[in-house]
């Protein structure tokens, strides 16, 4: 095995042309399990933590460049404004030691599907900004997960960021697991509010090959909010219009039985998190949106 | 290949190191540093906990080489650790470790005997105090993690606690006394810094 120990983004781009079996390791949490366990024997780890750009973001107009080795802590201490979904996600990662170290570029390397960060990706609105030598180019998060800890990124490329939709609306997330600490996701639901377009976006983790979104779920939702005139009322979703969302959301499904829980109840876990993730969100918004007239 | 970092004050060599070896596995197994235990090797227990440039982390998911050129705090220097930290920044104000204070300091002695003869670190003497040690396997890991809370967050809530140490598990379940253990530690912080 050998080390490789890029110095810079330059040199770490040369250095996965180079060598495209290479590993990446940047919190290694992932990483490090699998060559402790023999599990993975690397002809190349390439290290990322002395790329210092990677652990930096920016916060622009639309959306916040999230460096692809920020930590899952910092995106709690930092960014919780601009990223609610993401910074709460974050929060049910494992412990802090691992949430330290650990971050949504290794979290994209990996693409579990109970992968905790992309629940939230999906639901916020992203895309994956990847290198290589040959130039970089930006993945819409929706064709990023391509199968089972799969992805879509080619061999020389890395990731240098995730472009994340700054929020305009509540967001949640709502994980199911045996305890609140260090608990791989049984299942997990994020959801977006969008008011500034009028639509709703969701992410399902955990109850699919991999993470993806509840189409149908959010077509439904977001014409029966425009429909009823719920986003300037504020008034309270009526329970037909919630209880259809969550049985859309559990058929957007397609999950397995495994040792963290059977298909069955994943299903009705993930109608169950839609509902309360809905009544979540629109609580805040119509919160917002009484502060916001008492202002004026 | 070879390793230079920063131990508990005090630049170490490590020679022949595996590329795919663990940052616990050199303490331990190459530099004569045992403190820091090895029970899961996946970061789900939380007893190989050591400071990494200052930030609490699961050693045996370091890889050795992602160390080059940095600083770690383990068990064995923590004693010496804590006391720089009180003498350096607090009663100033302004508590926690500078970067640059972190690099003056020293840990007496170099191998697994540190600890003898010299003073405890307030959160080691708490543990002792409280009752907080059984087996002794988690405490390493444990003392490191609450210390640093500690410097983080003088006063904690029982939350805070909780959360600073849910990534540590004790197999001989002593959870409340731990606990009462670094409540003791918290107050008499207080105390102290009520009398400067
Ligand atoms: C005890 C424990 C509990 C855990 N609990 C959770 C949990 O609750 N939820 C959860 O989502 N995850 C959990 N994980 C998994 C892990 O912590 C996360 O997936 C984390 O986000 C990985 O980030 P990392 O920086 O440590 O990745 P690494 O281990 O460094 O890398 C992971 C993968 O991504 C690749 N990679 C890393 N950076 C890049 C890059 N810039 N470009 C291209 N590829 C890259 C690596 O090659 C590797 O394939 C847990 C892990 C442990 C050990
Ligand atoms: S040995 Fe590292 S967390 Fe258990
Ligand atoms: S005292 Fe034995 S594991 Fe905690």
């Amino acid at each position: 095995m050998d080390f490789l120990r890029p110095a810079s983004w330059e040199e770490a781009l040369a250095a996965k042309a180079e060598h495209p079996t290479a590993v990446p390791i940047a919190g290694g949490t992932d990483v490090m399990v699998e060559i402790n366990f023999d599990h993975r024997r690397p002809e190349y780890l390439l290290d990322l933590n002395r790329v210092g750009e990677l652990t930096e973001w920016e916060v622009g107009g639309e959306s916040v460049r999230l460096g692809a080795s920020v930590p899952y802590t910092a995106i709690m201490e930092n960014l919780r404004a601009e990223l609610p979904g993401l910074a709460l996600a974050s929060h049910t990662v494992a412990s802090p030691q691992i949430r330290n170290r650990g971050g949504v570029g290794g979290n994209l390397g990996t693409a579990s599907p109970a992968g905790d960060a992309h629940p939230a990706l999906l639901a916020a609105g992203a895309e994956v900004e990847a290198e290589s030598v040959r130039g970089s180019r930006m993945i819409p998060i929706d064709e990023f997960y391509t199968g089972v800890k799969r992805n879509a990124l080619a061999p020389d490329e890395l990731i240098r960021a995730v472009h994340i939709k700054k929020a305009d609306g509540p967001q949640q997330y709502s994980k199911v697991g045996t305890r609140n600490a260090m608990v791989i996701a049984v299942c997990a639901f994020g959801l977006a509010l969008h008011p500034q377009t009028r639509t709703v976006r969701t992410g399902i983790g955990s109850a699919a090959p991999t993470p993806v979104r509840a189409k149908a779920a959010e077509e439904f939702l977001s014409a029966a909010l425009e429909e009823g005139g719920f986003w300037e009322s504020g008034k309270i979703i009526t329970p037909s219009i919630a209880k259809q969302f969550a049985e859309l959301a559990s058929g957007g499904c397609n999950p397995i039985d495994d040792v963290r829980g059977t298909a069955k109840y994943r299903r009705h876990a993930v109608g169950i998190m839609a509902r309360r993730t809905l009544g979540w969100t629109w609580e805040q918004y119509r919160g917002t949106a009484r502060t916001l007239e008492g202002v004026a | 290949m070879r390793v230079n970092f920063t131990v508990n004050g005090r630049r170490q060599e490590a020679d022949d190191v595996w590329e795919g070896e663990s940052l616990l596995y050199v303490l331990r197994e190459r530099l004569g540093l045992p403190g820091s235990k090895n029970a899961c090797e996946q970061g789900e227990c939380g007893s190989c906990t050591v400071r990494l440039d200052g930030v609490p982390v699961c050693s045996c998911l370091v890889a050795a080489g992602q160390v080059e050129g940095r600083e770690v705090v383990t068990v064995e220097g923590l004693a010496d650790y804590a006391k720089q930290r009180e003498q350096s920044a607090c009663g100033t104000g302004a508590c926690g470790t500078s970067l640059q204070d972190a690099q003056q300091w020293s840990a007496k002695g170099s191998d697994s005997h540190t600890g003898e003869g010299t003073e405890l670190s307030p959160i080691q003497q708490a543990f002792i105090d409280a009752g907080a040690v059984q087996c002794g396997f988690c405490t390493p890991g444990l003392l490191v993690a609450a210390d640093e809370m500690l410097e983080r967050t003088p006063s904690p809530s029982d939350e805070d606690i909780r959360e600073a140490l849910s990534g540590n598990l004790c197999r001989c379940t002593g959870y409340e006394k731990i606990l009462d253990a670094v409540r003791l530690a918290a107050a008499r912080q207080g105390n102290q810094e009520a009398t400067v």
